[in-house]
Formats: C-alpha cells, sequence, structure tokens
C-alpha cells in the first residue's frame, strides 16, 4: 500500500506541535506588551483641545494655583473644570484680540461651554474622590505627573488598577506634608520613607485595599 | 454465583478480525442509516436554540433568566452541576475501572469518555455564560494582568475553575491517546483519501510496533493514575461552592462524598441511556451486553443508596444540630413552595430506584432504560433543590422570595441538551464508538489467533 503522507510530515509534526508552544508563548507576551504599551494606556499622548490650554504656561510660569481653575478638588469627588467664566477672569483684560482664544470669548458670548478632550478618566464602576486623596497630603502631581511641563495635557500615568493599588498598598512612599499638595514642583525629600511613615501615622492614613473601598 | 448465570462481557465465536470490521464498518462501512440524519438534524435544531438563547444573553445580560435577589444562582448553577456530575461515570469506567482491572468496561468506556467530555462542555458553558461578561473569562485565571491582582484563592469558585480545566484537559487527552491505536486502524481500512489523511493525522503514525504499544500502555496508565483522584476531587470542589458558603442545607461537610456519589449516580444513568439505544441501533448487543447493563444497573444502585443516605443524614443532621435556620430550611423544602419537587426527588433518586434490586428488572432493557431516565430526572431535581430552596427563604425573611426560570432559562437548559447530543452524534459517525484494539484484547486466546 502507498505511503499517505511524505516522509517530511514527521518534521512538520514536530515543527508544529513545538512551533505552536513558542508561538502561545510569543503571543502572551505579545499581548502583555500592547496592554502596557501607550497604545493602548495612552500615557504620554497629548490630546489636541478646542484652544490649545498649556498647564506649563499657567500653573509653572505664571504659578496660578490648581485650585483657582479646579475649585471643588477639596470638597467634591470631582476636581472640576472651570467654566469660560474663569478664562475671563484674566482673558477679559489680556490678550484680548488674540486669534487663538477667539473661541474663548465666543463661549462666553453664546453661553455655550468649551468642549474640552477628557485627558483622565476613570471607568464608571470605580468610585474616586479627589477631596481625601488631597486632604491626607497626595500632591496633584503624584497622579497626574509633571503638570507644571506640560505645554499640552497628557495623561501621566496608566490610572489602571494595578497603579491604584500601588499606592494603597504603600501609602508611605508617596504621602507629603499638606502644604505641599498643590506645590507643582515638589520633590520628595532623600528621607521619604523616615517622613512618609511620619506622616502616615499624624493624618491617620489607612491602607485601604478591599475591593468595595472603590467598586462600591 | 454460578458462571453460566452471568452473560458474558462479549459473545462468543469473535476473532480478532470479526471484533474490527464489526465496530470500524460503523464507519466506514454501511452507508450512513438515516436515524443518524433525523437525530443530527433534530440535535443541531436543538443546538441552534441553544445559539439564539446565547446571543440574546450577550445582547441584554443575565436578565433575562430568572435569577435574582435572593436566588442569585439559578439553572446556571443546576445545569453546570448537573452536567459535570454526568460526566464523572465516564471517568470512573476509564481510570478506576481500568485500574481495577474490570474487563466490562472496555466496550462502554470509549462512547463513555465521549460523554465526559461532551458534558463537561455543556457544564462549562453555564459558570461562563452565568459571569454575563464572558469574554472576560480569563479574569479567572492567575496571569500577571493590570488590576494589580490575583484571583481569590480562599473561594471555591476560583478553585472550580482549576478543578474543572485540569478534568476537560485530562478527560480529553485520556480519550484521545486511547483512541490513536484504533484510530491507525481506521487509517488502515479507509478508501477514500480524505478519510484516510484525517484518521492517518490523527493517528500520529501510529504503526503498531512493539514500542509504540509500550508507550500507549505507559501513557494510558499514567494518565488513568491522574484521571482517578479527579473522580473524586472536581466533584468534592463543586460541593465546595455550597458547604463553603454558610447558607443553611449548604454549610455541611457531607457535602463532598454525597455529591461524588450523586456525580456517579446520575453519570451511570447516562450511560445507561446512550448505550442502549446505541446498542440496538448498531446492532452491538455482542459486545454491550446484558452483563454490562446489569453491571451498570448495581453501580446505580449503590451510589443512589450512597445518595439517599445523603438525604436522611441531611435532614437528621437538621434536627440534631438544634439551629433554627437549618430546621426551617429541611421542613420548608419538605412543605414549603417547591415540596412537589422535593418529593418527585425523593421518588425517582431513592424509592423507584429500589427495584433494581431484582434481577427480573435488571435483565429487562426497556426497565433499565426507563430507570435510567427517572435517574437522570431525579439528580436534575437535586440540584435544584439544593440551590433554590436554601437561597430562597435564608435568614433574613424580608428578602425572601421565589425562583421562577423564564423561557430563556429553558432554552439554555435544553440548548445545551443539543449540543450535546449533536457532539454525540458526529462522534458516532466518525470515531470508533467502541474500543477496537482493546476488544480484541478481549477475544479468546484460541479463536483469535487467525490473522487478518
Amino acid at each position: 500500500m502507498a505511503q499517505i503522507f511524505h516522509r517530511s510530515t514527521n518534521t512538520v509534526a514536530r515543527v508544529s506541535i513545538y512551533g505552536s508552544l513558542v508561538a502561545l508563548l510569543a503571543l502572551s507576551f505579545a499581548l502583555y506588551g500592547l496592554s502596557a504599551s501607550p497604545y493602548y494606556t495612552d500615557v504620554n499622548q497629548p490630546k489636541d483641545q478646542p484652544v490649545p490650554f498649556s498647564h506649563r504656561h499657567h500653573a509653572g510660569e505664571l504659578g496660578i494655583d490648581c485650585r483657582y481653575c479646579h475649585t471643588s478638588v477639596e470638597e467634591s469627588s470631582f476636581a472640576g473644570i472651570p467654566p469660560t467664566q474663569t478664562c475671563m477672569t484674566c482673558h477679559s483684560q489680556i490678550w484680548t484680540n488674540s486669534a487663538m482664544l477667539e473661541p474663548v470669548r465666543a463661549s462666553y458670548r453664546s453661553g455655550r461651554s468649551l468642549e474640552w478632550i477628557r485627558v483622565n478618566a476613570l471607568p464608571d464602576f470605580v468610585y474616586f474622590n479627589h477631596s481625601i486623596h488631597v486632604h491626607k497630603g497626595i500632591g496633584c502631581t503624584t497622579c497626574h505627573g509633571p503638570i507644571a511641563e506640560m505645554p499640552l495635557t497628557w495623561k501621566a500615568n496608566t490610572l489602571q488598577m494595578s497603579w491604584c493599588l500601588g499606592c494603597h498598598r504603600a501609602p508611605e512612599k508617596f504621602v507629603r506634608p499638606r502644604d505641599q499638595v498643590f506645590n507643582p514642583n515638589y520633590q520628595p525629600p532623600a528621607d521619604q520613607a523616615v517622613l512618609g511613615a511620619q506622616l502616615v501615622k499624624e493624618y491617620q492614613i489607612q491602607s485601604l485595599t478591599n475591593c468595595s473601598t472603590c467598586h462600591r | 454465583m454460578s458462571a453460566s448465570h452471568t452473560p458474558p462481557i462479549i459473545e462468543p465465536g469473535y476473532t480478532f478480525a470479526s471484533v474490527s470490521d464489526k465496530i470500524s464498518s460503523i464507519i466506514l462501512g454501511r452507508r450512513t442509516p438515516r436515524w443518524w440524519w433525523l437525530g443530527l438534524a433534530v440535535s443541531i435544531s436543538i443546538l441552534m436554540v441553544f445559539n439564539l438563547a446565547v446571543t440574546y444573553l450577550l445582547a441584554r445580560g443575565v436578565g433575562i433568566w430568572g435569577i435574582n435577589i435572593p436566588v442569585g444562582w439559578g439553572f446556571a448553577i443546576i445545569n453546570f452541576v448537573w452536567w459535570i456530575g454526568i460526566g464523572h461515570a465516564g471517568t470512573l469506567i476509564s481510570a478506576i475501572l481500568l485500574l481495577l482491572r474490570q474487563k466490562w468496561r472496555t466496550s462502554i468506556n470509549r462512547f463513555a469518555e465521549a460523554m465526559t467530555i461532551f458534558a463537561v462542555a455543556c457544564a462549562g458553558a453555564f459558570p461562563l455564560l452565568h459571569m454575563g461578561r464572558p469574554w472576560l473569562f480569563y479574569w479567572l485565571m492567575p496571569y500577571p494582568n493590570t488590576m494589580g491582582t490575583w484571583p481569590q484563592f480562599r473561594s471555591p469558585l476560583v478553585w472550580d475553575v482549576f478543578a474543572v480545566s485540569t478534568y476537560a484537559t485530562v478527560s480529553l487527552m485520556f480519550w484521545f491517546v486511547g483512541m490513536v491505536p484504533d484510530l491507525a486502524t481506521l487509517r488502515d481500512r479507509a478508501k477514500n483519501r480524505l478519510a484516510q489523511v484525517v484518521y492517518g493525522f490523527l493517528a500520529m503514525g501510529w504503526r503498531g510496533s512493539a514500542v509504540h504499544w509500550h508507550r500507549y500502555e505507559t501513557a494510558s496508565l499514567l494518565l488513568a493514575g491522574l484521571a482517578t483522584p479527579l473522580v473524586v476531587s472536581v466533584h468534592t470542589v463543586v460541593s465546595f461552592d455550597f458547604a463553603i458558603g454558610i447558607e443553611a442545607g449548604w454549610h455541611a461537610t457531607i457535602f463532598p462524598p454525597y455529591f461524588v456519589a450523586g456525580a456517579i449516580y446520575s453519570g451511570f444513568a447516562m450511560v445507561m441511556t446512550l448505550s442502549i439505544p446505541l446498542r440496538k441501533l448498531y446492532q452491538l448487543e455482542d459486545f454491550i451486553t446484558m452483563r454490562h447493563l446489569d453491571n451498570m444497573a448495581k453501580v446505580m444502585l449503590a451510589t443512589g443508596l450512597i445518595v439517599a443516605y445523603g438525604y436522611m443524614m441531611e435532614t437528621f443532621m437538621a434536627f440534631y444540630s438544634g439551629d433554627t435556620y437549618e430546621k426551617f430550611m429541611i421542613l420548608n423544602r419538605m412543605t414549603g413552595p417547591y415540596r412537589n419537587f422535593y418529593w418527585t426527588l425523593i421518588l425517582c433518586n431513592v424509592l423507584l430506584p429500589q427495584v433494581l434490586w431484582l434481577r427480573r428488572v435488571r435483565s429487562s432493557v426497556p426497565m433499565l432504560f426507563v430507570m435510567s431516565l427517572v435517574v437522570n430526572t431525579g439528580m436534575w431535581l437535586e440540584r435544584f433543590i439544593i440551590v433554590v430552596t436554601s437561597l430562597h427563604r435564608d435568614f433574613l425573611p424580608s428578602s425572601w422570595g421565589m425562583y421562577y426560570p423564564t423561557r430563556w432559562d429553558w432554552a439554555t437548559y435544553l440548548g445545551t441538551l443539543g449540543l450535546f447530543f449533536t457532539l454525540m452524534f458526529l462522534f458516532l459517525r466518525f470515531l470508533p464508538v467502541i474500543a477496537i484494539a482493546e476488544m480484541r484484547g478481549l477475544v479468546p486466546a484460541g479463536s483469535g489467533g487467525k490473522k487478518e
């Protein structure tokens, strides 16, 4: 009886058995790499906005306090996106003819809000409250990155759960004195370990890692 | 018992060649029988109902089912436990009876194993669908993830993932490895080129050399050794899904053995349900003899008694413990809104199967077939009673409620029967339904000496 398969089939069989193992491994590495890449996480990707608002200029060079615009950050879960009126407190007096700011003036005239593109967003199944973090000594830049150096704002961290837990499991590594929370140029001291432990005690910071802390 | 009263495990007059002929001709020889087409058509139609139910479920979410607080488990878990229990007989037959050198297992082990695999496939569908977002099923697995957490290893639901996936893998391997020599037989006997290539591919170059047989035997024994603890462990873990919880009626140490016995009970009932029509339709009465049916009936009787003991102990412990909630639960089972289900379950699982004590019943094929259906029904009702009666009236009377399955619950459940029988019909048509190589081993040495 004639052979059904050519003798090369033996090689093909071996290569495909071991090859599929290798391919599976490679695929899982590729997927893992993709899930950590900016393509998926949006980290460090500046977003175009209706008006090219620069945090570097306003918060960095001019030194305007974060809370001047993000007014509800100390009382509310949401830090707040400023209304056009907040922009116009200054821009009714300076750069009044700037073409770049025409959308701001148009918004002010018509009463229609500027439609900013959201940069940092958490899914709806996550409960997050800005005020408690600010009050327990977590600085703006701890999560939002070097905001005073951003000409256009970008997401500085993945906001993935593992990132949240990085701090929730070890808050002493990130906590800073309360009077430094809104300082965009704050650098942690060399003795963060000592200071952190002390602040955790002083501010009575709990390491909350229960599911229901955030998934309520 | 004298030998003359015991039917043989293979009728006399067979040789190596005639055994191979008879079994392989089911696939290669004759024309596909009309009943096969009919059966497959009906099964696929029901499978389409399953597809419809699942599609609608994925579009709308689990709200289309009857589950709600207080009964959050419902049909999904009932059917999961029922199906996975059915699978257990296949593993018992193929692994434990192999290690115990029970030769009568030979002619039923192949399709019992197939039944196991198809039943596990049906079982696996339910927890996945019950998750609501089945496309995220991989969250159940421990892998480095963006959430920075591991699955909750203290939860038996996670143990379940490992138990069931291990079970599916080992069963599949066992089934396939056992089939390799038979696939080679089919390859050698096939006349058409496509069949030669497909069976040749699946036979993985089997030439029947002494080395091949040696490795085959070693692999079979190793897999049997691996599968043996699974017979006990898988349904033990399934029972932990209940027993680790503090619900009245669930939180009992008797659950693991009681579940395992119930699994084997329902599994043998299903093997019986399948083998009786099978031997008739393919004229395999010489291979699946009355001896097989008799033995299976005895296993059913024994495991059925263990299950009955379980029911007794549940009731006894409820009162012996003096626990208000346990007492209420058992009384609510017996006299509450689901009492008809409970008493039907007792009838099907405890009372009616006692007729299997009678030799007259065990040698009557129609009676055995009816009993196998009765036990299958009873075991399904048992899971319904366990899941629903404990949940629907638990510790907080203000949250008591009733559970009513919706038409989508029924469509999904019946749909998995379609899936099961579709796979079964395809298996009957394209794979050797009885282990040819092992059957040759049963042929008495003198009559089998002739060369093919």
